[in-house]
């Protein structure tokens, strides 16, 4: 009864049986950049969980005789005198000496001292996510008394890794934390204006374009400035969070919008309808599968440009301040002439809001283009 | 017109395609669309490409040209053309192989146009926007020859004239969305002809429009041949159009040309079983179904139990913000009455646009309607107005009232298992238990002739007529009594649409359904129903028995569509008057 199957087509394969979240990886495991993305955003959530334990310092523990301390390289073949070797990582140790007339610090190098790092040796004691007592840091000094500075240290001789680590964990859970407040936003009122559609909708895209049109930096500059200055960086922190949010939902929720009227005039929405749905159910059975792929890559995409609005905020100096540390307020640091003439290693942290936002986009991208697997099908 | 006759008599070869292969490559292995395949066109003769979806013959064409969307290449064969046979060859000896030539150059591009021009299906698609129609034309001769821009406008005109478009000297300066689908396909023609091609590549030109459109399209290029001596390849699946224009058939199946031949031969003693059933879905259809009458022996049609009682319905006519009256908009269903049996077929045919689809719509209360009644009368004998109900005291009667929708693809959520989209008008009801719902779903893919198996399957394991039946197990999962079926078998390929209307009958016989068929085709309309409602501009013109209606039209609209309707027989080509239709404004 049924036709004959084309010979040129097997139709047993796996995909057959593979759902939309299969399809989707077969898909996305295609994408090279994206790949590499996902990786490199993973590595950077994992710095950002366990900071206390891969700084090697405390990120405010300042050194009054390290100021402006450049970077040193990490040599892992120690050589003997008498030209044996063995492994162990060691950096040289710099010694300070100040111009007499110009007063000006340069340091340089004593072949002779050399300071021994190791994995996991005990170090400053810290509490882990603020909790559990430990005093063990991934690399450290084998000598608690000495400092080592991979990427050199800033004006109080504070180092600069420690502190990009912990400037890790705020910008990028801000980026998170503010995108899901924002999705909320988006999804509710992206949601209500495509299904219902008419005045509803004419309202709430009015309010987006309202939204849209304010000049968001003076509009950030503002909001923070109503901030009170006594507020505890934890809750400055959750109101710049909010700030954020509150700019940022309008894309997404015309990105919500768009795929709702999109989908409202698909056959198998009225076939639901037809089934006996309730708006609930044809919203959240049948619509919200179809939208979930696309969410997941708006919001992959609007995490970067979170992490962006923190750092410039924050550079401009109205978003955290310290002591809380994000890469914005690092960088904050690297504002004058002198640091880009004499430091330019404060500018690292720089280099990671660089690193981050690529590869969140790169894994945007990927998920964006694997989104729709049903797309491609044709090819 | 000497040299012509002669071309026509010697059966001249201009165009001969030797061995040619396609492939797709995907990440399952290499797809060959195009498998050695061998034709040869001959001036002033079409050659009809016959075949279903996925057949390959809409590939083979475009590989003529080079123009195969990647991930496809030609990995294969020879197309020659034989300039020199042609009246724009120089008497020398002159064969160019165009498989040879890079398809980005600039030698393969001077064919494209002048010596092989090609028209497309969708007339919509095929011509921009943005452009005004005489611009478009206009270039393809300046792309090709040297000549004045007013000279070029000149030969537009004539063109247009050419292809019989009314007043051309306004329409030269016209966009595209001033044309309707036929207009288009008629500049589309004038663009192919601009530069007198020696062959015409025409890939499904017709499908896309209705009936006596295509009729109109399908003279035009039959004259447009006869005066230039054009070889023609003609694309399509559907045998009636085969039968009005071609001179020799091909038959594509896989990939594969499986028979060739005149088309008189091939009509009356085809050889290759594929051409054979082919040729049967076709002939099958064009008759009522035996099983259908046979069945109304058996068990006579009732009482009517669902009527449209003057439903109105105007799109557009939107209330302003403050004030509340109704101005303006489109009437797509005008004041339809129709009344459904049980137990009966009622099909309402029509070209696009006729309201047809809205008006199935109304009457299932998919849509709100302007104004009129509908009046269900349910199992319990008691007569209810859906009109002006609202969507939760529709719950009842959707479940009575069923639909199957025209496209397969999207009628089903891609994002759901096929057990679960057949359960969910039975979950939203909520009178069975997990089990028992998971048990009726078994047996509904069994009476609809899918395997157990497909269950656990996504919709994008399917084909089209499967998804069909899928479509069809959901649709008479709560036990309906009535189910309207929108083109449920226009997507599909000829010999899956008499499996589907069987499915449909066999259906009917076990469930005590009544349907009302909605189609643009006739001939799925006279196999299946058996009374007909014929719907132009939003109104119903005529109504009466199938047989009666299609045998002895009364409304003058009726005897055009009939007439235009392209039969699958060679002999009586040409024999048909037809007779055209233009409402008094």
């Amino acid at each position: 009864m049924t036709a004959e199957i084309d010979p040129r087509a097997s139709s047993q394969s796996p995909e057959d049986f593979a759902s939309q979240w299969r399809l989707i990886w077969f898909a996305f495991r295609r994408h090279r950049l994206a790949m590499t993305g996902v990786v490199i955003v993973l590595l950077f959530y994992f710095v950002g969980a366990f900071a206390e334990i891969l700084a090697p310092y405390d990120p405010n523990s300042a050194s009054s005789k390290d100021i402006y301390h450049p970077p040193q390289m990490v040599h892992f073949i120690d050589y003997d005198d008498d030209n044996g070797w063995s492994f162990g990582p060691y950096v040289v140790a710099m010694n300070a000496e100040r111009d007499p007339f110009t007063l000006q610090t340069t340091y340089t190098e004593s072949p002779d001292e050399k300071i021994y790092l190791d994995f996991f040796a005990k170090g400053q004691p810290y509490e882990l996510w603020g909790i559990i007592p430990m005093e063990r840091h991934f690399l450290t000094t084998e000598d608690p008394n000495q400092r080592f500075f991979l990427i050199g240290a800033d004006r109080l001789g504070r180092d600069m890794l420690s502190r990009t680590i912990y400037g890790t964990r705020i910008s990028m859970s801000i980026g998170l934390i503010g995108v899901s407040m924002s999705l909320l936003l988006g999804l509710i009122l992206g949601g209500i204006s495509g299904y219902w559609g008419g005045r509803v909708d004419m309202l709430i895209q009015r309010v987006v374009e309202l939204v849209i049109s304010l000049p968001t930096i003076p509009i950030w500059l503002g909001l923070s400035a109503a901030l009170p200055q006594d507020w505890s960086p934890i809750t400055r922190y959750f109101a710049i969070t909010i700030i954020l949010s509150l700019v940022a939902w309008t894309e997404l929720a015309r990105v919500v919008r768009g795929r709702f009227l999109a989908l409202r005039t698909e056959d198998f929405v009225t076939a639901a309808r037809l089934d006996g749905c309730r708006p609930r159910r044809v919203i959240f059975r049948h619509i919200m599968p179809s939208l979930v792929s696309h969410i997941i890559a708006s919001v992959s995409l609007a995490v970067p440009v979170m992490i962006i609005a923190e750092t410039s905020l924050s550079f401009l100096g109205l978003g955290l301040t310290p002591p809380t540390i994000s890469w914005g307020v690092l960088l904050k640091e690297a504002q004058n002439v002198r640091t880009m003439s004499q430091a330019p290693w404060l500018f690292a942290p720089g280099a990671a809001v660089c690193i981050a936002v690529l590869a969140l986009n790169f894994l945007g991208d990927g998920l964006r283009d694997a989104a729709d697997p049903y797309a491609q099908d044709n090819n | 017109m000497s040299t012509t006759d002669m071309n026509t008599k010697a059966n001249t070869t201009v165009l001969e395609i030797k061995n040619l292969s396609t492939e797709f490559v995907s990440k399952r292995g290499p797809f060959r669309a195009v498998d050695d395949v061998s034709l040869e066109l001959h001036a002033g003769k079409t050659l009809c490409v016959v075949g279903e979806s996925g057949s390959g013959k809409s590939v083979m064409s475009r590989s003529i040209l080079q123009i195969v969307d990647p991930p496809g290449r030609v990995c294969g064969g020879e197309v020659l053309l034989h300039r020199h046979r042609t009246a724009r060859g120089m008497g020398e000896e002159e064969t160019i192989d165009l498989l040879k030539l890079n398809p980005k150059s600039s030698a393969i591009r001077n064919l494209r146009g002048r010596d092989i021009a090609m028209i497309f299906q969708e007339p919509m698609s095929s011509l921009s926007p943005v452009h005004r129609i005489g611009d478009q034309v206009g270039e393809a001769i300046r792309l090709h020859e040297r000549v004045s821009k007013k000279e070029a406008r000149e030969r537009t005109l004539e063109l247009l004239r050419k292809v019989e478009i009314p007043r051309p000297e306004k329409a030269i300066d016209q966009f595209p969305f001033e044309f309707s689908g036929g207009m288009r396909q008629r500049a589309m023609i004038a663009m192919a002809l601009a530069c007198n091609p020696t062959v015409l590549i025409a890939d499904e030109p017709t499908t896309a429009l209705d009936v006596t459109i295509q009729a109109e399209i399908l003279d035009l290029i039959r004259s447009i041949q006869k005066e230039s001596d054009m070889a023609v390849l003609f694309i399509t699946h559907d045998m009636g159009v085969v039968a009005e224009i071609a001179d020799e058939i091909a038959v594509m199946r896989f990939g594969k040309v499986v028979e060739t031949g005149d088309v008189y031969e091939i009509f009356e003693n085809p050889k290759h079983p594929y051409t054979q059933r082919l040729l049967n879905s076709v002939r099958e259809l064009d008759r009522p179904s035996e099983r259908r009458l046979a069945m109304r022996e058996k068990r006579p049609v009732g009482e009517p139990c669902l009527v449209s009682d003057g439903v109105r319905k105007v799109f557009g006519a939107s209330k302003s913000w403050f004030k509340k009256e109704v101005s303006g908009g489109l009437v797509a269903v005008n004041d339809a009455y129709l009344e459904l049996r049980t137990g009966e077929n009622l099909g309402i045919v029509g070209e696009s646009g006729s309201g047809k689809t809205t008006l199935g719509r109304c009457l299932q209360r998919v849509h709100d309607v302007t104004s009129g009644h509908i009046l269900y009368t349910n199992a319990s004998g008691q007569e209810l107005d859906l009109a002006p109900m609202s969507e939760g005291e529709l719950a009842q009667p959707w479940r009575d009232i069923r639909t199957v929708f025209q496209d397969p693809f999207s009628s089903l959520n891609p994002r759901m298992t096929i057990g679960q989209i057949i359960s969910e008008p039975l979950i939203v009801e909520g009178k069975l238990s997990g089990s028992q719902i998971r048990e009726r779903v078994y047996e509904l893919l069994e009476l609809v002739g899918l395997p157990a198996s497909a269950f656990m399957r996504y919709p994008h394991a399917f084909s089209g007529g499967q998804r069909q039946r899928v479509s069809i197990a959901r649709a008479i999962a709560p036990n309906p009594r009535i189910i309207i079926a929108d083109e449920a078998t226009s997507a599909l390929d000829v010999s899956l649409r008499t499996q589907i209307l069987d499915l449909l009958l066999d259906l009917q016989e076990r469930l005590d359904l009544s349907f009302i068929l909605i189609s643009h085709d006739i001939a799925v309309i006279r196999y299946f129903c058996d009374r007909i409602a014929v719907m132009y501009r939003g109104r119903i013109v005529e109504t009466g028995d199938t047989e009666e209606v299609c045998t002895t039209p009364k409304h003058e609209y009726t005897q055009s569509l009939l007439s235009a309707v392209p039969v699958a027989d060679p002999r009586v080509r040409g024999q048909k008057q037809r007779v055209r239709y233009h409402e008094a404004t």
